[in-house]
């Protein structure tokens, strides 16, 4: 097995997992395109999403063998059959749990979650908050189409107050969950959120993702345009984009909009709003810091997103490094093998077995 | 140190001793508040009486609550012994000796003390606040109450104290060491060696000298009382157990479940990764795991219980042996995952260490009311091969046997045990690791042709197992039905209802030793048969039985999915068949339904094991009901 250091100091996501030799043949899309048959709904968002990710994949330079995708129940959840690695198709909700355990146990393995808005935050929801607390070393896609798919349309956690579906005929009345939100609460290392017809950003914010050494949740706003058509066309119309989507990037000042025209400052109350630049200095601007340990500006940061969409930053909104979870348990394991001069031998069994107190019966 | 007491160096005393008398077996219970230190009192005189060969058997009994109010009846804890010079078959009936640390403890146990039986009281803490405490108007151990019994007041309390007097501690911290007082005395009684307590206190103190010393001089001191005071004439002396050679160790059932697992994790050379939730009285082989890195085995205390199996799971796809271990409520949590496994065809062993249910139930209290839940807790059909331990130290062997079924055939495995197995304890003898089962396995090598996951091994109808990392080998596969061989998603009705029967004849055809009969006279007509921790009281009730002339078989089930080959054949031999649960007739049902045997069960959940004597009283009510048997009641042997 080799280990690869990414940064001087900072070990990289792929850190463990064999690369390709300079023998081997270099990898296409067409390699990690699997022979099942898609079977998404005409103009899925789901498409886009496994195209984006079936052609950065190559760019990885990983072999193959060692990339598994596992997932949960949804339409999402299908993702594992399309792409030609390992894949795990679970049940509902369990994903993260059983990709901790399949991670802890295999360090050489590129692991990554595909879940849904409903499989992530319903019945999943207690195992997505402890893997992003114990920061298990997970790339974790979270396709949000704002409805549950494939039961045919009840709302989910994150659909809009008011949302008529067929479970709320009158309309629901939860208050959403916002995925970032809940994330940079539990104190996931890495949190970004990008956009399924935005190739470019999405292929940029996965490579991020992946290289992270820890548990790295993306949402990822897709269309169900058979159950929640247009959920996000907002963000996807040219100028109503611009007006309304807020491009992280740290250590650059927060603004957008027409000219870079709108911008985010902090108030005199410490919260975040959203001013026309023109109205402030542009020192005032907030600066964003994806590295702060601190989680609580990239918190405000996600509470500028509205239900109604009217500002929604897209990228990195947090990217910090915390040892991993099954690194460190690792080291617990090598470390006592260590201590006792390897892996256990026949005879530190029998020493365990007789213990501190025997007797012996005599012929 | 001072040595405070007389005790000799070496404890033993002559044989030819007038004031030490002979006796074949005894039962001690030890009883007192959750505070005064009971567990640990029973464990050392049993780590004592285990050092002289004798063979025993453990029966620890405590609240559930942590610390229930002080003196109170809810909080009284206890430890029964059974030591004897020969085979041990359960921690005994009822107690021939009843240390009592105070009137609650006296009150709550004095009901399963026969007449003419030995008391030992604290007499210090039979106060009249404690006594009102329970309800006594008077203290029994002075208004006659207690008539029937041998008692021994002793002020254990303040014996312990004015014994620590030249340790400056408080009285409260003196008071603590009362457990080591009656612990000597008891050692004394019974002519146990004080070594290993005193080894014990050593380790167990050594960084708080003064607390080491109050302790070791409560304990001498206990010793030496017995010794000098006239209220104790005699002490007792049971000779070692015959017993097979070898080294022996005494072990409890849930240490000995998790040195199975470590040693089928070592003979199997793959890392066992183990994803658990806490829950009595399962954590203890979670806390036993988790000290055993160097042996591999990694241990991921979870969020829950459906994130422990799914770890375990998770682990088990990635080439290591899953395991996960927990309680009734746990196991339902558990179920969908288990389906999961079934339909992924990976290994995982699922430890149930049963209590008394339904819902939270009795958590401290034994049970074997899983069992149906461990076959068919599930939706679909959904075949899981089960394994219930007849002893503690047998889980050490089941736990092996658990690993060697799931890797070999590819299937999740129940392992049932129960909380008496998981804190009873026994005499093992230590096995050699050399003769422990190989249990190395293949996994799915790379190969020219297109992989198939889902074609099997004709002789076991195991799947390959194939952990990610392997070129040429990717596949995907999930909870979907799989198409027979390609292991690609189907629909098809046919594949469905071939993958169906699939599955059930995999797990049908588990090797499983065949179901052996004891019946010493060989003309039986009735048979007992059981399963689980049931193995002890049934085959002492037995005995009692056959001792009064009754001609009995019993059996005993380890395997109980597949049943052994030969279960029809053994039930139809015999005329009458009683099965003894701690349930209301669960295997029975199973048995009935599958071998059309008209078995009766005999049943009682009151979260303790049988008594041998009501399961002789049962055999004998059967064996002699509608004038079977009335003519061979006579001696046997
Ligand atoms: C235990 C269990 N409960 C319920 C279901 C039914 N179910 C399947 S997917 C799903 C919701 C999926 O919604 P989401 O995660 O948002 O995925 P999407 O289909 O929208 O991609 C539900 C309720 C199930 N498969 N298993
Ligand atoms: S129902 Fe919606 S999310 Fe599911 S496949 Fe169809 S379009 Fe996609
Ligand atoms: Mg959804």
């Amino acid at each position: 097995m080799t280990t690869e250091l990414g940064m001087p100091t900072v070990l990289s996501g792929l850190a463990g997992v064999p690369h390709l030799g300079p023998d081997d043949a270099k990898q296409t899309r067409k390699d990690f395109t699997a022979g099942a048959e898609v079977r998404w709904c005409p103009g899925c968002g789901d498409y886009a999403i496994l195209a984006a990710v079936q052609g950065f994949m190559p760019e990885l330079g990983i072999k193959r063998e060692n990339v598994v995708c596992v997932s949960g129940i949804g339409c999402s959840s299908r993702f594992p059959y399309y792409l030609d690695t390992y894949g795990l198709h679970s049940i509902h909700g369990r994903a993260p749990a059983i990709a901790t355990g399949l991670v802890t146990a295999r360090p050489d393995l590129n692991v990554w979650v595909v879940t849904g808005d409903g499989d992530a935050l319903s019945i999943g929801g207690n195992h997505l908050i402890h893997a992003l607390r114990r920061n298990v070393n997970l790339t974790i896609l979270l396709f949000n189409n704002r409805i549950y798919g494939l039961t045919k349309g009840q709302y989910s956690p994150t659909s809009e107050p008011g949302k008529i579906t067929k479970s709320t005929p009158v309309g629901s009345v939860d208050t959403p969950f916002n995925p970032i939100s809940l994330a940079l609460g539990a104190e996931a290392t890495f949190v970004a959120r990008t956009l399924d017809s935005d190739r470019k950003h999405l292929t940029s914010v996965l490579r991020q993702a992946v290289e992270h050494r820890g548990s790295a949740l993306v949402e990822i706003y897709q269309n169900c345009p058979i159950f929640n058509d247009g959920a996000f066309d907002v963000l996807k119309d040219r100028d109503e984009a611009q007006a309304r989507l807020i491009r992280l990037e740290h250590g650059e000042p927060i603004r957008f909009g027409v000219d870079g025209a709108r911008g985010v400052v902090r108030a005199a109350d410490g919260t975040l709003q959203v001013v026309d630049v023109a109205s402030v200095s542009e020192e005032a601007l907030l600066v964003h810091d994806a590295q702060n340990p601190n989680p609580a500006t990239q918190f405000a940061l996600s509470r500028l997103d509205e239900e109604t969409l009217s500002h929604v930053p897209l990228g990195v909104f947090r990217k910090v490094s915390r040892p991993t979870y099954d690194d460190l348990v690792r080291a617990q394991v090598s470390g006592a093998q260590e201590a006792n001069n390897g892996p256990a031998t026949d005879d530190d069994l029998a020493a365990l077995l007789a213990g501190r107190d025997t007797w012996t019966v005599a012929d | 140190m001072e040595d405070t007491a007389a005790v000799p160096a070496d404890s033993s005393r002559q044989p030819n001793d007038s004031r030490i008398r002979q006796i074949d077996s005894v039962v001690i219970r030890f009883a007192g508040d959750s505070g005064d230190g009971m567990q640990l009192t029973g464990d050392r005189f049993t780590a004592e009486t285990a050092s002289m060969g004798n063979d025993l058997a453990t029966l620890p009994n405590f609240p559930a609550e942590i610390r229930a109010p002080q003196g109170t009846l809810p909080g009284v804890s206890s430890f029964q012994l059974h030591f004897a010079d020969h085979d041990v078959l359960t921690p005994g009936d009822a107690p021939d000796v009843l240390v009592a640390m105070n009137p609650a403890a006296l009150k709550a146990n004095l009901g399963d003390l026969p007449r003419g039986k030995t008391i030992i009281v604290n007499t210090d803490e039979f106060t009249k606040r404690n006594l009102a405490k329970v309800g006594y108007s008077a203290s029994p151990v002075e208004d006659g109450a207690l008539e029937s019994w041998q008692v021994h007041p002793v002020p254990l309390t303040s014996l312990t104290v004015e014994a620590l007097k030249e340790f400056g501690l408080s009285r409260k911290d003196s008071e603590r060491s009362k457990n080591m007082f009656a612990l000597g005395l008891l050692c004394w009684l019974y002519n146990r060696p004080t070594e290993g307590t005193e080894r014990f206190l050593n380790t167990k103190f050594g960084r708080r000298p003064e607390i080491l010393a109050a302790n070791l001089a409560a304990f001498k001191a206990g010793w030496a009382f017995g010794e000098t005071t006239e209220g104790f004439a005699v002490s007792y002396e049971i000779a070692p157990a015959p017993a097979p050679s070898g080294t022996y160790r005494n072990i409890t059932g849930n240490t000995a479940l998790a040195y199975g697992l470590v040693a089928a994790g070592h003979r199997s050379g793959l890392p066992i990764v183990l994803g658990s939730y806490p829950i009595t009285p399962a954590s203890d082989i979670l806390h036993a795991l988790s000290g055993m890195k160097k042996f591999g085995v990694t241990t991921i205390q979870a969020e829950d219980e459906i994130s422990a199996i799914g770890a375990a799971l998770g682990a088990s796809y990635g080439g290591a042996i899953g395991v996960t271990t927990t309680s009734g409520p746990g196991l339902a949590l558990k179920s969908e995952t288990i389906g999961l496994a079934v339909s992924l065809e990976l290994p995982l062993v699922i430890v149930d260490v049963q209590r008394g249910g339904p819902s939270t139930g009795l958590p401290t209290k034994t049970e074997q009311s899983d069992l149906l839940q461990a076959m068919y807790g599930r939706n679909g059909e959904s075949p899981v091969p089960v394994i219930a331990p007849r002893s503690p130290a047998d889980c050490f062997d089941a736990a092996i046997e658990a690993v060697r079924v799931a890797t070999k055939y590819r299937t999740p495995v129940l392992l049932l045990s129960d909380g008496y197995l998981a804190n009873g304890s026994e005499p093992w003898r230590l096995p050699a690791v050399a003769d422990l089962p190989d249990l190395h396995v293949e996994f799915a090598q790379k190969q020219d042709e297109a992989f198939r996951p889902y074609d099997r091994d004709p002789q076991t109808l195991a799947r390959p197992w194939a952990p990610p990392g392997v070129q040429g080998l990717e596949h995907r596969i999930g909870g979907i039905e799989k198409a027979d061989g390609t292991g690609e998603i189907s629909y098809d009705p046919d594949n469905h209802d071939k993958m169906v029967r699939l599955r059930q004849a995999k797990v049908d055809g588990v090797d499983v030793p065949p179901l052996e009969v004891d019946d010493p006279t060989g003309d039986a007509e009735v048979l007992v048969i059981g399963w689980g921790s049931t193995f002890g009281p049934i085959a002492a009730g037995a005995r009692v039985a056959r001792r009064n002339g009754i001609r009995v078989a019993t059996a005993h089930l380890r395997h109980l999915n597949p049943f052994p080959a030969n279960t029809g054949d053994v039930l139809r031999r015999y005329q009458r068949v009683l099965i003894p649960e701690m349930n209301l007739g669960q295997l029975a049902l199973l048995l009935r339904a599958k071998y059309l045997v008209d078995a009766r069960g005999y049943n009682q959940v009151r979260g303790l094991p049988f008594s041998s004597a009501e399961i002789a009283t049962a055999i004998t009510s059967l064996a002699t009901e509608g004038g079977l048997e009335l003519s061979s009641l006579e001696e046997t042997h």
